[in-house]
């Protein structure tokens, strides 16, 4: 025994369920999930429509509460927290990318990227460095007083980015963050999410149904009828 | 700064459906400035009456008069320091429809008991001197384009036949709310011409205005002048200057009413617009609010995004409507001539139309802005798709 202690992980999910109330009918979309996500892992979620991909990653941010069961980030129950509480987490803790981008369109890219961190106490050039610094990032300089109709999807999909990485969040959970995109836009968000993950340490959740963009994850997961298995599991399954 | 910006360009983002929304605001604030306009022009006379003028009038109806003998029994009355009197005239001015009032008066002691009439002092003279002089008030002068030396004839109503007027002092009011629609003339004139027609009709007076020295004694003055001509062939019925303006007010007050109720159905009309302008708002950025919700920001801050946007687009209506309620009513007075002696915008009125823009603006953004704060994140994202 070296003594060394085992890393405890980033995002701890015990036992969670989840069910949705559709036409006075009770629908369970997740049951017993359980899984664990690293600091630094890059995670990426299929499965077929409907088999409680987007659910999942929203429970992970804290966007939605589990029927039942526990979900720890860093040790702390998100499930009891209130929503004033939750929304403060997640402000400081998770970064959004979108299938269709979110972005306002009535804010330049520039005030898009700069929304979040008007909810923290820096000052405007504070914020001004920060915003030029993500967008460089991104390679939107140019851009930055282009309106989110004056941008094509992939440049809109970056300044999502910088948007999600701006108040240097510990996670980044994206949902099918290249399905609105072409091969050419959705290759340049990829590689920008794989240097988020490798060169600045993000934890990545990715919901995705592009085999190329789960491809680039580290490890894939596969909800099916509101249950998780690993691709060993499925290759398995197939074969029986 | 970033939350005003996003309210303002908000406001903005549908051009079209902004402007027709401020447009109807600007329509129903306007009107509603007018419209209590109307109504407190109709109370002008009440708003300008002294607390100490009292007025005795015959107490069958106003159309009997009371001797002139009357005056020095009034003018004994403890408590009283002046007593005037006028008759209604009613003559027409060319065209019936150039309506204006008249009254032949006592001019030393009526003027006297009106300060708020400001008359040159050498015109006043003149007008003294001038049994057929008259004094007008400069609205009238200005809606007849009458000068000090014109010929006033009156085609006589009450008082049959042609009589001949000459202009000879044109009185100011001491202020805004001061009736300046007004013709004054000597009783003595009226008397002595009703006298050589009939002997029977003369030394009478319609209204006797009485000044008092203390204006907590005037319910006691009142009191005793009726109580001198009980059981007399006219007896009297005294009552404060606003009480006897109210009077008149009183028999048309069902219209008054119906004026008053239509300004605030068209605040509500408006209302009902300006909420489901909000309220389509608000349903196509449920995915935005969402958005905002995700990324940290409270429910408070959404629904006053929504707020915002509602009150600015309101205040915006109201300016304008504010702004345009003063050449408006201007140009309302100008063709209504002398029917309404004062048709000023007040404050009241200013504070009345802010605070019903305000109302709108607030009213109109609950239920969309309570809605929006409420939407669950995952919900309001799915919108999007």
């Amino acid at each position: 025994m070296d003594g060394a202690a085992a890393p405890l992980p980033l995002i701890d999910i015990r036992n969670v369920a989840k069910s949705y109330r559709r036409g006075g009918q009770i629908v369970p979309v997740l049951t017993d999930i359980t899984l664990e996500v690293y600091a630094g892992d890059f995670l990426g979620l299929m499965g077929p429509s409907g088999s409680g991909k987007s659910t999942l990653l929203n429970l992970i941010a804290g966007i939605d509460k589990p029927d039942a069961g526990d979900l720890f980030f860093d040790g702390v129950d998100i499930t009891r927290l209130s929503e004033t509480e939750l929304a403060d987490w997640r402000a400081g803790t998770v970064g959004f990318i979108f299938q269709f981008y979110n972005l306002i369109p009535v804010l330049t890219a520039f005030e898009n990227v700069e929304l979040p961190l008007t909810l923290t106490r820096l000052t405007r050039r504070e914020r001004r460095e920060h915003v030029e610094a993500a967008l460089a990032l991104v390679g939107l300089s140019d851009r930055m007083p282009h309106y989110p109709s004056e941008l094509s999807g992939g440049q809109q999909q970056r300044v999502a980015i910088a948007r999600a990485i701006i108040t240097d969040p510990r996670l980044i959970v994206a949902d099918e963050p290249t399905g609105d995109l072409d091969r050419h836009s959705a290759e340049e968000v990829l590689t920008l999410m794989d240097r988020l993950n490798t060169d600045l340490g993000k934890t990545i959740v990715m919901v995705t149904h592009d085999r190329r963009a789960a491809d680039q994850a580290h490890a894939i997961m596969y909800l099916d009828k509101g249950e998780l298995s690993t691709a060993a599991d499925v290759h398995e399954r197939s074969l029986r | 700064m970033q939350f005003l910006k996003l309210i303002l360009r908000n406001a903005l983002r549908h051009r079209l459906r902004t402007a027709l929304t401020v447009l109807g605001l600007v329509v129903a604030i306007l009107s509603f400035g007018l419209l209590q306009t109307v109504v407190g022009a109709w109370y002008a006379g009440a708003e300008g009456a002294a607390p100490t003028r009292l007025v005795t009038r015959n107490a069958v109806s106003l159309v009997f008069s009371m001797p002139l003998s009357y005056r020095d029994q009034i003018r004994a009355v403890d408590g009283v320091r002046t007593v005037s009197y006028a008759t209604w005239f009613a003559g027409i001015y060319q065209d019936p429809k150039n309506f204006f009032p008249q009254f032949a008066i006592e001019p030393r002691t009526y003027f006297a008991m009106y300060p708020e009439y400001l008359v040159a002092p050498q015109e006043f003279a003149a007008f003294l001197r001038d049994r057929k002089g008259a004094v007008i008030g400069r609205k009238l002068a200005g809606t007849h384009h009458l000068k000090v030396g014109d010929a006033l004839p009156l085609r006589g109503t009450i008082f049959p036949g042609t009589w001949e007027f000459t202009v000879r002092a044109i009185y100011d009011g001491v202020d805004t709310k001061t009736d300046t629609s007004q013709m004054f003339f000597h009783w003595e004139y009226l008397n002595e011409t009703v006298k050589k027609r009939s002997r029977s009709h003369a030394d009478q007076v319609g209204v006797y205005l009485v000044d008092v020295t203390d204006v907590d004694r005037t319910a006691e003055v009142s009191h005793t002048i009726d109580t001198l001509f009980k059981n007399s062939l006219a007896e009297t019925l005294t009552e404060t200057e606003r009480a006897f303006q109210i009077g008149f007010v009183k028999q048309t007050e069902a219209l008054v009413v119906a004026i008053r109720i239509v300004s605030y159905v068209v605040i509500v009309i408006i209302l009902a617009v300006m909420a489901n302008t909000m309220a389509m708002t608000a349903r196509e950025r449920l995915g935005e609010y969402a958005t905002l919700k995700a990324l940290g920001f409270s429910p408070v801050y959404i629904a006053a995004l929504i707020l915002g946007e509602s009150v600015a687009i309101a205040a915006i209506g109201a300016a304008i409507g504010i702004a345009l309620t003063f050449p408006v009513s201007d140009w309302f007075a100008a063709q209504v001539g002398t029917l309404f002696p004062v048709f000023k915008v007040s404050g009241e009125t200013v504070v009345l139309q802010i605070l019903c823009a305000l109302g709108v603006g607030v009213i109109a953004a609950a239920v969309p802005g309570r809605r929006a704060a409420m939407v669950k994140i995952a919900e309001g994202l799915r919108a999007i798709r």
